[in-house]
């Protein structure tokens, strides 16, 4: 057990390329932190610098209150698991898990009795005198998580596990990952760009773009309180929509119509020429189904609806609309960053199921202007963010904030 | 059915290939059991009418057979060992490193491998004797050197590129140290390639015939291929085919016994399974 400390975490590769640019972070004990971001931002060089694969340009990585910067990875005591697993395919299933107890050169009796608890833990216990070949990829996964735990080593290195499987043994291993770490309460990195994991695995979630660490906080506290349009683009699923709008006189004009909210969140921003307004899908709702007392406190518009795509538990309905270039062309840029490629400007609407609007027709929505985030148009910061925000059930560790 | 068609023109096609490959073995199996004496007959059989030991009892009690062999086994494990062990650490570096002039070296590499051999025997041939290492074990393995390194080179470095070095990342954070890491994961995972490359290069010596021939004159160095062009059979009035034959024979045992012990070997995929397959 060992919380994790990166101060002014630097790293410049030879050619001049900063893969990491100044990020600190503090990991508690036991604490389960994700590095998320879109490919090429730097989470998995970060995650390797900590286990000691890659060298660090400049500042301080302590695991345990020790300075590890010079420390080769085997005496670091860290647990990683790859990618694509690196299981050892000449060895068993057995002693694959066995490999770090081995070169610890554990007694015999020690070896077959850590690797059989694992193994039941991960429920292996079966295959433990296969070979990974004839292995599925679950177990192949299950196997690398073995290697891990028989460790008992002070922290555990994900580094996107789950991007080999199909989405059902996705969604198993999750709450399998999840229920490991509990159990164990081993301190964790995990590195993904699934929004799923990313949400749900967690106690925190660090957001990193182009090597500069964005927001670090709880799911919720990232997704209700974004700090800047990255982070509010990067966490959601499907992402939030970014519209332009103008405040003047405490009346903010939306692609459609004016509103005049009135919580101080939002009037305390004061006039500005262009904004980007923030919504989530979930923002909006089919005006039929808007309960009586809630109409009047919220905005109501007419759109045509594009396309609709009905989920069972959700319907979502695509409303095209019409914005300046100015605009179009930073959230071209941002939607690039997200690895995603918008080819219109249009609205995601998540609707509730029983909604009768359908494609190709006029549809009446609501939304309550109350809930939008305000975006600065030029730096993209969060006009309207609480950053002291806490809610229910964030799972802060005890003298931990990183802002 | 037209895979069922296309699947028995297939078994149809590999059965006329192999009976085309392996009519002038049988052949020559056929051969070295028959009568030296008679095997010239009026109505000729495929198969000897009466098998004789004779053929074999011959070349082994011939000492131009005997030391070609102990020579053709020699050079070819010395040549063999020493390729094999130079190529891995130059199929080492082509496969881990990145450094100015690798290509170049690949490619002058594989020139040399297509060039013509009979151009050097000549100018070898003279040097050899000025050097004072003509018709010796050492002239023979220099130039075999030659042209089996850049085959060795060639093979290993393909199957070290197949080698998820990922692994040796792994087995560090489990805890082990470089050497520990490279003795313990990868040169498992590289012992196939590296024992595939030997067979296939030892193939390549104990072939060899230009070199031997021409480099050669005595039974000191002489090697098989080349010792048996000099056969003459029991007698100067007995024609040598049958013995001929019953030699090659003997020569081409440890090369059909080499590929039967290892093909699983030398086929096994054994990095399948290391990684998402």
């Amino acid at each position: 057990m060992a919380e994790i400390t990166m101060k002014n975490i630097v790293k410049r590769y030879g050619d001049g390329f900063q893969a990491v640019n100044d990020v600190s972070l503090d990991i508690a004990d036991g604490e389960f932190m994700i590095l998320v971001g879109p490919s090429g931002c730097g989470k998995s060089t970060l995650l390797r610098m900590i286990v000691g694969l890659e060298d660090i340009t400049s500042g301080d990585m302590m695991i345990g209150g020790v300075r590890v910067n010079k420390k080769a990875p085997r005496d670091r005591n860290l647990a990683m698991v790859f990618q694509n697993y690196a299981l050892y395919p000449h060895l068993t299933v057995f002693e694959n898990i066995a490999f770090p107890l081995r070169l610890r050169k554990a007694p015999e009796s020690e070896v077959r009795q850590r690797v059989n608890e694992a193994a039941e833990m991960l429920e292996l216990t079966e295959h433990l005198g296969r070979r990974p070949a004839n292995l599925s990829g679950g177990q192949r996964q299950r196997v690398a998580m073995g290697r891990a735990i028989v460790r008992k080593a002070d922290a555990f290195l994900f580094d996107e596990p789950l991007s080999n499987l199909d989405a059902k043994l996705r969604g198993q291993m999750r709450t399998e990952i999840a229920r490991m770490q509990r159990r164990l309460g081993t301190t964790t990195v995990y590195v993904t760009h699934d929004q799923t994991e990313a949400m749900t695995l967690g106690d925190r979630i660090a957001v990193l773009r182009k090597g500069v660490l964005q927001q670090v906080g709880s799911a919720h506290q990232l997704y209700e309180e974004p700090a800047n349009l990255f982070v509010a683009g990067v966490i959601g699923s499907p992402p939030m929509n970014f519209v332009p709008g103008r405040i003047a006189d405490g009346r903010i004009e939306t692609p459609f119509g004016t509103v005049a909210p009135t919580s101080e969140r939002i009037t305390r921003i004061g006039d500005r020429d262009l904004v980007i307004l923030g919504f989530r899908p979930e923002y909006f709702e089919d005006y039929s189904l808007v309960p009586a007392g809630a109409r009047t406190r919220g905005h109501t518009f007419t759109v045509d609806v594009d396309v609709t795509e009905w989920l069972g538990n959700e319907l979502y309905a695509y409303v095209p609309y019409e914005a300046p270039e100015e605009v179009t062309r930073q959230l071209g840029e941002l939607e690039r960053e997200l690895d995603s490629e918008q080819m219109r400007t249009q609205l995601v609407v998540a609707l509730d199921p029983a909604s009768r609007i359908r494609s190709g027709t006029k549809a009446e929505l609501w939304f309550d202007p109350e809930r939008m985030h305000v975006f600065d148009a030029a730096t993209g910061d969060n006009l309207t963010r609480d950053p002291d925000r806490t809610f229910d059930d964030d799972n802060v560790h005890a003298g931990v904030r990183t802002e | 059915m037209v895979g069922q068609r296309a699947s028995r023109w297939w078994t149809t096609g590999g059965l006329l290939i192999l009976v085309w490959a392996l009519f002038p073995l049988l052949w020559m199996v056929s051969l070295s059991f028959k009568d030296p004496n008679t095997f010239r007959s009026q109505t000729p059989t495929f198969f000897p009418s009466k098998w004789v030991w004779t053929n074999y009892q011959t070349v082994f009690s011939d000492a131009l057979f005997t030391s070609a062999l102990r020579n053709s086994i020699g050079i070819s494990l010395i040549a063999t060992l020493l390729s094999v062990v130079i190529a891995m650490f130059a199929a080492y570096a082509i496969a881990r490193m990145d450094y100015p002039g690798k290509k170049f070296l690949l490619s002058m590499a594989l020139a040399i491998a297509m060039f013509p051999q009979a151009a050097l025997v000549g100018p070898l041939f003279n040097m050899w004797r000025s050097l004072g290492i003509y018709d010796t074990w050492i002239g023979l393995i220099i130039p075999d050197l030659t042209f089996a390194l850049p085959l060795s080179i060639w093979t290993m470095s393909a199957f070290f590129r197949q080698i998820p070095w990922e692994m040796e990342q792994a087995a560090q954070v489990d805890g082990a140290t470089a050497w520990q890491a490279f003795r313990r994961v990868i040169v498992p995972l590289a012992a196939p390639g590296v024992f595939t490359t030997a067979i296939l290069t030892f193939f390549f010596c104990w072939n060899e015939f230009l070199l031997a021939i021409s480099l050669t004159s005595t039974n000191r160095a002489r090697t098989v291929p080349a010792a048996l062009s000099f056969f003459t059979g029991a007698s100067q009035f007995q024609s040598p085919i049958t013995a001929i034959m019953a030699a090659s024979v003997v020569v081409t045992i440890p090369v059909v016994l080499l590929v039967l012990a290892f093909q699983r070997r030398i086929m096994a995929g054994l990095t399948a399974g290391a990684v998402k397959g």
